[in-house]
């Protein structure tokens, strides 16, 4: 069919503004990560297949020593949960970073988009992209380890999962904004987090293992507690093994979904006036 | 406010502080990027901002496109102040800049364009057939579904130029637009760029650019700016008729054997004189006050030994202009400033 659209002459529709224009921009940036990531098939290999070798590390530990056998189901759903971390640290902590190098900050803040949208949309694409990432992982991994579920309060596990998720991403829209501050060191940052955060927030053990007060700290990152909760949920004897009551976890994450969405809004504002004032959103090219 | 002027700024001034390095980490520099810009820009205009690289035109563009805070003066687009007012001139602005990386290697052209789009709001249905047809005009229909990852310098940047009619904006800023472009391609953004005009006579253009011949092909009106002042402002017919009180010569010599085009300035009735490298050729460019100076110069010339080749009397160009304005050419500013950098 020819194309009549005179793309020179006055639009001849309304832009769409207010809310429908955060939604719009929320999808817009979210499509890269969501369908753009998953054209590179190398994804396959680095974020599932090397999780499962790390997974398959800690099942072989635990069987060697007789650990109970519902810690194989916690190293499961703590490998599927590291991508979430992995996708916080190397993606959306260093994003707005890269979108400063690549020239697309100062193009998102020119246009008459909220910033915010453009943090959720990163957010939410990276959730949804690595999603698939943790689903293989899991079934990968139940299957090779046959790991038992016993879920008993399926929305329970549902409002636990996206308040955890919510909190981790609202902590990964602070890092960005604050990786955007320190630039190139942002990479040594995120190398010198990487292990002690593995370590503490329990991706391969139960947190209980730790004193109280390490636990406590720890549960700082949203993924500490909603692991810890979840582990509850789905394994028969989770709940011996938990740090706190699963309401009370709960309780703590939604607390910290406020805490961080509204210290990334309040975070990134301060950023976007500090790169106006000092000439900084696009210093690499000037 | 409701204002007839596109753009326009009062007693404008930015300076960039400037850290040192490792050694000098305490001493901090100041670089003054603008000052003490005054520009009218009137609705439908086509206005180009001409000057060598770090004349201060892309931190003019950027404060006008409130991606930069001025530090002194104020600046107005569309009649909103760029640094109380944001946000109600984000919806009327565009910009692209010559040979920008934007969007993401892993989308195709399309969806890169859809994207950009999106942070406009425009409806999606819309913004497809907008981008079809944007890209046939360009001659990029047939890489619609290649990786933007995939695309060479030149057909980005025609990518790039979509995405800044795509929004159809107001005020379109263009940062040296045809920067990477062949001949052909730059051409069919020029041709881009007056259709656009041409279709609504409220839209209004600034350009910026190294390119006088592109500066003088198109625009309405050009601002020289050198070392973040405005030198001169008109028409570029009006700038050039400036220097027809002077015949201006240029002399092609097989080489200068040591002689330097200031000997020339020192002869009288001689203006500026510069000199520029073609191939094995030397340019000699100067200005007369009168034309039988040139025997002067013709002789200076023999008695250095110089084997003239060529010579020309031409009408005065832009390049002209911002030479008489500047006292050297753009080419040797950037030279200059090349040098010092490696230096």
């Amino acid at each position: 069919m020819m194309n009549k659209v005179n793309p020179l002459a006055v639009m001849p529709f309304e832009k769409v503004s207010g809310w429908r224009l955060f939604v719009k921009t929320v999808i817009a940036r979210a499509y890269p990560r969501v369908v753009g990531q998953q054209r590179e098939k190398s994804w396959i290999f680095f974020d599932i297949f090397l999780p499962m070798l790390a997974v398959s590390a800690y099942v072989f530990v635990y069987r060697a020593i007789h650990a109970p056998e519902e810690y194989i189901g916690f190293v499961v759903v703590g490998g599927a949960m590291t991508a979430f971390w992995m996708n916080i640290m190397w993606s959306m902590s260093m994003q707005l970073y890269w979108e400063k190098e690549q020239g697309n900050l100062a193009l998102y803040i020119m246009a008459p988009n909220s910033m915010m949208a453009i943090l959720l949309g990163m957010a939410l694409g990276g959730m949804l992209a690595t999603f698939l990432r943790a689903i293989a992982i899991i079934l990968l991994g139940s299957l090779l380890f046959h790991v038992q579920y016993a879920i008993g309060n399926f929305l329970q596990l549902l409002g636990v999962f996206f308040a955890a998720m919510t909190a981790l991403y609202g902590l990964g829209m602070i890092t960005a904004s604050l990786f955007l501050l320190f630039g190139r060191e942002a990479d040594h940052l995120v190398q010198l987090a990487q292990e002690p955060v593995y370590l503490v927030s329990g991706f391969y053990f139960p947190i209980r293992s730790f004193n109280f007060w390490i636990a406590a700290a720890a549960s700082i990152i949203p993924l500490t507690l909603g692991l810890d909760a979840m582990r509850q949920l789905v394994f028969p004897s989770g709940a011996l093994l938990g740090f706190l009551n699963v309401n009370v976890e709960l309780s703590v994450l939604l607390v910290l979904c406020v805490v961080f969405l509204f210290g990334a809004r309040a975070l990134l504002g301060y950023m976007e006036r500090l790169a106006i004032r000092e000439g900084r959103l696009t210093e690499s090219r000037r | 406010m409701v204002s007839n002027l596109a753009v326009e700024t009062e007693n404008l001034g930015r300076i960039y502080k400037i850290h040192g390095n490792t050694r000098e980490k305490n001493v901090r520099k100041e670089l003054i990027a603008l000052q003490d810009v005054n520009l009218q820009v009137r609705q439908g205009e086509l206005f180009g901002l001409l000057g060598p690289n770090g004349a201060g035109k892309t931190t003019l563009i950027k404060i006008l496109t409130t991606l930069l805070a001025p530090n002194s003066g104020r600046a107005f687009v569309s009649g909103f102040d760029v640094a109380k007012e944001p946000e109600k001139i984000r919806p009327l602005i565009n910009m692209v800049s010559g040979g920008e990386s934007s969007g993401y290697g892993l989308l195709t052209v399309r969806e890169n364009l859809w994207m950009f789009s999106q942070f406009y709001g425009l409806p999606s249905r819309e913004s497809y057939q907008r981008i079809d047809a944007l890209l046939k005009l360009v001659g990029l229909e047939d890489r619609i579904h290649t990786k933007s990852s995939d695309l060479s310098t030149g057909l980005r940047q025609k990518m790039n130029i979509v995405r800044g009619f795509l929004t159809d904006p107001q005020v379109l800023f263009l940062d040296e637009p045809t920067l990477g472009l062949d001949v052909g391609a730059s051409r069919a953004v020029r041709n881009l760029i007056r259709d656009w005009l041409n279709q609504d006579k409220t839209r209004t253009l600034l350009l910026t650019t190294h390119y006088m011949v592109e500066a003088d092909e198109l625009c309405d009106r050009v601002a020289i700016i050198n070392h973040g002042r405005v030198l001169a402002l008109d028409k570029p017919s009006v700038l050039k008729q400036s220097l027809q009180r002077e015949a201006l010569f240029e002399i092609t010599v097989s080489s200068l054997n040591g002689l330097n085009p200031s000997a020339l300035e020192r002869l009288p009735g001689v203006g500026k004189a510069t000199c520029q490298e073609v191939g094995e050729l030397s340019k000699l460019n100067f200005s007369l006050q009168e034309e039988a100076a040139l025997a002067g110069v013709i002789n200076l010339l023999t008695e250095s030994n110089v084997r003239i080749m060529r010579l020309d009397k031409h009408e005065p160009t832009l390049e002209d202009v911002f030479v008489n304005l500047v006292g050297r050419s753009m080419d040797e500013i950037e030279k200059e400033e090349s040098d010092d950098e490696q230096g």
